[in-house]
């Protein structure tokens, strides 16, 4: 098995599950309306979850231990996409990311389930059913929104547009695509977006909105070797508050 | 502008004057009543109510509401303007109900005679063996 490539798949699935999990737990008590608040809240807690799963299995692999992984790094060191990291805007744009990143994210999963790298593959079934309730919660916001009224509409159309860059990004290549499929570890980025667009294509068009012109895709690329925006570093400070002050604070 | 504990609050540079605008008649969803099974066969209990747009979101979030903790197996909504109900008022065609014990199986006192039976004849009702 080679560790090194398997380290690095699971440090950006991991970064990406927190810092989206982090972000998507700023709405918790401001969410649009109470019962929405509590769905989204219980998400982003299954996904600080999952990621805690990932940042166990480095630790078998010889990383440090999850909370000191999850808290002591600074912006450099993360490789989640930096789609994950921007400040959470109106709820349009936080529910359009959630059903760019959450499609992703279930199609990886799912993808590894049958890895050979078989601890990820066992921690791959265990969310498939979380998976799917983040999916359709996802889907129906998306479809009802991108047809209720102009309003709604312009807002997810614009949302849309506003992501797909950074959306985009989600899918940059590692160091080491090649041994992970040749080793049948995971498939790949380049396998993983194909079948992404496959899936939201046919979402976007029940929902009457818009994927960019082809023309228009520049990926924003950078975070999975450690480059952010100006967004993560302030995230990070305030996620890793309490353990700054005392590492050995329980909750 | 409002300086909050909560660093998420002080972001949004809410003003001091801020007011609340009045509710409107889009601003609340219509409600549906929400039932929780635990397994499979077992009835369905009503939990509690959810607002929702459509049957589809009720799920959704009937889901989280009720079902995040503890065993689900099923999550049945409905519109709360689809059940129909007694009325209050004629809460008195119950009262005498309580009074009734012959309509409950504690109400027949039925040990005796079995006891009596037995003894007189030296027979044992059969019981089924513990597995």
């Amino acid at each position: 098995m080679n560790t090194e490539a398997i380290k690095e798949l699971l440090y950006k699935m991991a970064d990406d599950l927190l810092i989206i999990g982090h972000r998507n737990s700023e709405w918790t008590g401001l969410g649009p309306i109470l019962e929405e608040d509590i769905a989204f809240s219980s998400m982003a807690q299954d996904k600080i979850g999952q990621s805690q799963a990932l940042f166990q299995l480095l630790h078998e692999l010889g990383e440090q231990a999850p909370d000191t992984v999850a808290f002591t790094r600074n912006a450099n060191q993360f490789h989640n996409a930096q789609f994950l990291e921007l400040p959470n805007g109106d709820y349009d744009f936080s529910l359009m990311r959630h059903f760019l990143y959450d499609i992703a994210d279930q199609l990886r999963f799912e993808m590894l389930a049958t890895s050979s790298y078989e601890p990820l593959a066992k921690v791959a079934r265990k969310v498939k059913g979380e998976l799917k309730y983040h999916v359709f919660h996802a889907n129906t916001w998306i479809t009802k929104l991108g047809t209720a009224t102009d309003e709604s509409h312009a807002r997810m159309q614009a949302a849309l547009s506003a992501s797909w860059n950074y959306a985009l990004g989600m899918f940059e290549e590692g160091s080491f695509e090649v041994q992970l499929k040749t080793e049948n570890i995971f498939e790949g980025e380049s396998a993983l977006k194909n079948r992404w667009l496959e899936t939201i294509t046919p979402i976007f068009a029940k929902a009457t909105l818009t994927i960019p012109d082809v023309k228009t895709w520049e990926p924003k690329l950078g975070g999975r070797k450690g480059y952010h925006t100006e967004h993560l570093q302030p995230l990070l400070d305030e996620m890793s508050e309490v353990f700054t002050i005392d590492p050995s604070a329980e909750w | 502008m409002i300086k909050s504990l909560d660093p998420r609050i002080t972001r949004e540079q809410i003003s001091e004057n801020n007011t609340i605008d009045p509710l409107t008649p889009m601003d609340n969803w219509e409600t549906y009543e929400v039932f929780h099974q635990k397994k499979r066969g077992d009835q369905h209990m009503h939990v509690g109510i959810v607002h929702a747009p459509n049957p589809e979101m009720a799920l959704i979030f009937g889901k989280d509401q009720y079902g995040r903790r503890g065993i689900t197996a099923n999550i049945w909504v409905v519109k709360t303007s689809n059940v129909f109900c007694t009325e209050y008022e004629d809460q008195d065609m119950f009262e005498t109900t309580p009074e009734k014990i012959y309509k409950e199986a504690s109400g027949y006192k039925v040990m005796d005679k079995i006891n009596k039976y037995k003894k007189e004849t030296g027979t044992m009702i059969p019981r089924k063996e513990k597995a």
